[in-house]
């Protein structure tokens, strides 16, 4: 055992460095207890490791403190020194820093019985926020590699490929291509060289458990692989990774060098004969480049433009050669699905859809971040029992599935469950695992512009249907939202949303309706209501509203006057004011100012 | 080495049972056979790419709409190439097109020749039902004395993106920027020559429709005021077939029929746009003998009797030594093989040299 393995009886103190909590000062948290410890004279007995993500983001800077599994979110350095002194005194805890579900709530102490843990399974996450991302004892340690020995020690690539298959696992990249399917293809496509590629450009907006995934556990990514390249017959392998993500790659790199030192990657791999190698390619951020075909153009050095399909990568995919391209999140669960056998796997989740999924859980719910849950769980059980609903008690009003090619659930339908089949059948997808939860303040005129908008910068301009007829469409939604929409421009959305799917080169343009697709679905009538009273109930179209001050409620105290920054506003002191209408740039200040509230926007 | 006859394949199209050779696409059995699939970003020197979706068709056991021109044939297959829902999508994307192309054909030298305005005519479509901003056309690219681009016309279909990469292996244009505002381009926008283009107007041979077009004819006459006469380039020994765009007694362009002779289709520089000569008035039109100090114009066979004489005089006089011989990659390689014949077996020197090796 190494000094940083989770040794029995040690004390650790666990500080997360994930990009969130790191951009929330846990870098100096982390220093400020190894201060504390020096300080306390306690070196010997406890430990400070600093490790990936949570999933807890919205929480950070999230500390525990093992054996026990002690919790403390969202730790400030002037917090550090009274947990240190607590904890070398009598191995206890601050009360008074626990999480606690509401403010008057009884604290939660152990980070296991906190809802957000509760009720998730946690697989591709097993030792993300647990392990030192760049120190791979502390991986062996819990675990990594087991699978990769176990693979070459006692399966061959046939039968590998038979488990992967029996599991039921899934592509989580989007397509949910059956995984075993895929690689039993690649293996049985001619030809000696062949290609294993890791997909972890995570292009969508909001989606971050690709990133989060290598940023904690790097080598859960690298074992996949290796057994995948295993399982091929391929010797090489590229993590395509984009640029964006500095502290993913720069712990890929350190990983990648461990893993290599330690025989587990390169030449002759644990004795077994067998040799893989590992590359990283830095993408330049375009989200298409997460489309297979485009994504393997940029590793050539060529435009990111997908080409179709077939062929498809498995028969010849980078340069030509046979290509097996998997996401990040479906690598990180092979290892587990071959320690733990096919059988376990299988048994989470529900028919077509086994094992687990990771959610980016964002937007206007309390406890937004990373949730890693079994497949078959209902919408919203995810949202209400780990997110903890919408912030301040609210309704949510809808639930956005899958990312810019997904689709928006209405609160009717939360109870759908999470599965490939019947998320598809209500119009969104499991997809990358892209949720955004919207409450009434969100239009969802707004929320279908804001995609588009997306997807027609994103489009490569390939083809003509997703180059023009995404613009078409956005220009349309644009105008309904500023209250310039005409009768008729629903049908017309619909009939482009209709040619652009079917017409379109690549899942990008097929996909890019979705969003607007289902929010003129499920909320027709706020569409209608843009366009024939011109009135957005949200209030979040600027262009469809203006502010007024209420006579009776206004003291005349000139508040808003002075921070009104288009002087706008007039009226004598101690008189109602009003504001110009046509002056008016609908910036709110003089809501946010107005002592007596008297402002409304209508 | 003789090669294997290619596997026949058999398929039905639009119900009509027929036969193709394997490796070939759904969309060159349809030609083939008299079937009209509309097309805009194919070109058969070119790689399938399938980005303008016009061609697309159904399969029976494939979902959604293929494109026929990437789709290679499979025993049985079954293929539908116009349907209601085939035509509705046809139509939409070439309004889509319409939408974002500047209309402005009055003008245009590919008016008539040009494959949008064709399609939009069999179509029937007066005026898109879309509206909307239109892609930037940039300025300064107007850079040099024989293409002319015009980016507002252009229609993205890569083709003089893929005949420079694939056929010419120049790169000089590539796609720049993304989405709608996507135009294929020179690397940050350079002049063409500064790119590193050849001139060989190849890209101007592909493109569908009035972005790239040929400066020396233009406004030099539309399309269906010119007669089509195919002719030898007389520029080299290769002999490509080329194809005179004559107006009123005079060449204003040149092309290549796609699929004739040795070059298929494509041409150099100097083929394309090298004619200007022939309508030179310093031009030669008949050979001239020197007579008493001054050039008389006499026959052929004249003229090769001085040479053949002089010639016969000089080695006589001087020895074989005296002659030399310079030969022309204009010529073909069995012409430049009996010029040298003639200079080592009738003159009986090994004076002989080629303007290649200059
Ligand atoms: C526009 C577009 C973007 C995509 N982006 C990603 C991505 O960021 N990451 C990813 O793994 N797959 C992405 N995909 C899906 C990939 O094309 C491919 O299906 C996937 O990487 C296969 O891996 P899997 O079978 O493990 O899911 C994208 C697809 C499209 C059409
Ligand atoms: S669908 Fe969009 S992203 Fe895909 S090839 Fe066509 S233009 Fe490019
Ligand atoms: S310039 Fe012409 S050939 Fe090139 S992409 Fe545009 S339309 Fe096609
Ligand atoms: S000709 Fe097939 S897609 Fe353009």
């Amino acid at each position: 055992m190494t000094p940083h393995a989770p040794t029995q009886g040690s004390t650790i103190i666990r500080v997360c460095t994930g990009s969130g909590c790191a951009m929330n000062g846990s870098l100096e948290v982390a220093d400020a207890f190894e201060a504390a410890i020096a300080q306390a004279g306690a070196n010997d007995s406890v430990r400070v490791v600093r490790t990936g993500c949570h999933g807890m983001c919205g929480s950070g800077p999230i500390v525990t403190v093992a054996p026990d599994g002690v919790f403390y979110p969202k730790v400030t350095l002037d917090r550090v020194t009274r947990i240190v002194e607590r904890l070398v005194a009598d191995g206890g805890y601050v009360s008074e820093f626990l999480f606690r579900p509401a403010e008057d709530a009884e604290p939660i102490v152990h980070y296991a019985d906190v809802p957000f843990n509760a009720a998730q399974r946690r697989i591709v996450l097993r030792r993300c926020g647990v392990v030192d991302p760049e120190d791979i004892d502390d991986a062996l340690a819990l675990g990594a590699y087991d699978g990769l020995r176990k693979a070459l020690e006692t399966l061959d690539p046939d039968s590998l490929i038979e488990q992967v298959k029996a599991s039921g696992l899934r592509g989580r990249g989007g397509a949910g291509f059956l995984t075993g399917q895929k690689w039993r293809f690649t293996r049985d496509a001619s030809g000696e060289v062949k290609y294993v590629i890791c997909n972890a450009d995570e292009g969508d907006p909001g989606a971050f458990m690709d990133r989060s995934v290598i940023e904690s556990d790097p080598h859960s990514v690298l074992e996949g692989m290796a057994i995948a390249a295993y399982a091929i017959g391929a010797h090489e392998g590229y993590v395509y990774v984009r640029a964006e993500y500095p502290l993913a790659v720069k712990r890929l790199r350190i990983a990648i060098a461990q893993a290599e030192e330690k025989g587990f990657l390169g030449e002759d791999i644990l004795g077994s004969g067998f040799c893989f190698e590992v590359k990283v390619r830095e993408g330049a951020g375009a989200f298409v480049c997460g489309e297979e075909t485009a994504l393997i153009a940029s590793i050539e050095g060529k435009r990111g433009m997908p080409k179709v399909r077939p062929p498809f990568p498995a028969t010849s995919g980078l340069w030509g050669k046979p290509t097996c391209i998997n996401n990040v999140e479906t690598l990180a669960n092979i290892a587990w699905i071959v320690v733990e056998g096919a059988e376990a796997y299988a048994s989470i989740g529900t028919g077509d859809s086994k094992g687990t999924k990771v959610f980016a859980l964002t937007g206007k719910v309390r406890y937004s971040g990373l949730v890693e849950v079994p497949m078959g769980m209902t919408v919203r059980d995810l949202v209400y029992g780990i997110g903890g609903g919408c912030a301040e008690g609210r309704d949510c009003k809808a639930v956005q599935i899958g990312g810019p090619s997904g689709g928006c659930l209405p609160f009717e339908l939360l109870d759908t469950l999470i599965e490939y089949e019947a998320l598809t059948e209500v119009g969104a997808i499991v997809g990358s695992g892209g949720m955004v939860v919207v409450d009434h303040e969100t239009c969802m005129v707004d929320f279908a512009r804001y995609f588009l908008t997306f997807t027609q910068e994103e489009s490569c301009g390939k083809c003509i249907p997703c180059r023009i007829g995404t613009k078409r469409m956005l220009e349309i939604v644009t105008r309904i939202t500023e209250g310039e929409g005409q009768e008729g421009d629903i049908e017309k959305l619909e009939k482009l949303a209709r040619d652009v799917k079917n017409a379109s080169l690549c899942g990008l343009g097929q996909t890019a309706p979705n969003p607007m697709l289902t929010t003129i679905h499920y909320f027709r009538e706020e569409y209608e209501e843009h366009i024939r009273s011109r009135y957005c109930r949200a209030g979040a179209c600027t262009a469809l509203s203006h502010y007024v001050i209420d006579a009776g409620l206004c003291k005349g105290c000139a508040v808003c006057k002075k921070h009104c920054p288009v002087g706008a506003i007039w009226g004598e002191l101690k008189q109602p004011h009003t504001i110009s209408a046509e002056r008016c740039i609908k910036c709110g200040a003089c809501v946010e100012h107005c002592p007596f509230n008297a402002i409304k926007r209508v | 080495m003789t090669q294997a006859p290619a596997q026949i394949i058999t398929l039905t199209i639009d119900g009509l049972p027929l036969e193709a050779r394997a490796g070939q696409t759904v969309l060159e059995v349809c030609r083939e056979n008299g079937i009209q699939i509309p097309t805009l970003c194919h070109d058969p020197r070119l790689e399938p790419y399938g980005a303008c979706r016009l061609c697309i068709v159904q399969i029976e056991g494939v979902r959604g709409f293929p494109t026929s021109c990437t789709t290679r044939v499979a025993e049985g297959m079954s293929v539908t190439t116009n349907s209601p829902e085939i035509a509705d999508l046809r139509r939409s994307i070439v309004e889509l097109l319409l939408s974002d192309h500047e209309l402005r054909c009055l003008s245009c030298d590919s008016a008539g020749a040009c494959a949008l305005q064709d399609i939009a005519y069999e179509f029937g479509i007066e005026e898109s039902p879309y509206t909307g901003e239109r892609h930037r056309v940039r300025e300064g690219q107007d850079d040099n004395d024989l293409i002319e681009r015009d980016y507002s016309k252009c229609i993205l279909c890569g083709r003089c993106v893929r005949i420079c990469h694939e056929v010419q292996g120049c790169d000089v244009v590539g796609y720049t920027d993304r989405g709608f505002e996507a135009i294929p381009n020179t690397p940050y926008a350079l002049s063409l020559e500064a790119a590193g283009c050849e001139f060989c107007g190849q890209c101007v041979s592909t493109c569908p429709v009035g972005a790239l077009t040929d400066k020396p004819s233009r406004y030099q006459g539309r399309v269906w005021e010119t007669t089509r006469v195919e002719s030898i380039c007389g520029y080299c020994g290769v002999g490509c077939t080329v194809e005179y765009h004559v107006k009123d007694g005079r060449i204003i362009s040149t092309g290549a029929p796609i699929g004739r002779g040795v070059n298929g289709g494509n041409l150099c520089a100097k083929g394309r746009y090298g004619w200007s000569f022939t309508h030179s008035p310093d031009r030669l039109t008949a050979p001239l003998v020197r007579r008493d100090g001054k050039l008389v114009e006499v026959t052929w066979d004249e003229a090769v009797r001085v040479v053949a004489d002089n010639l016969a005089r000089i080695r006589d006089e001087h020895g074989p030594g005296a002659v030399g011989g310079l030969a022309s990659a204009k010529c073909t390689n069995e012409e430049n093989y009996l010029f040298q014949k003639l200079l080592r077996t009738a003159i009986g020197t090994h004076n002989i040299d080629h303007c290649a090796r200059l």
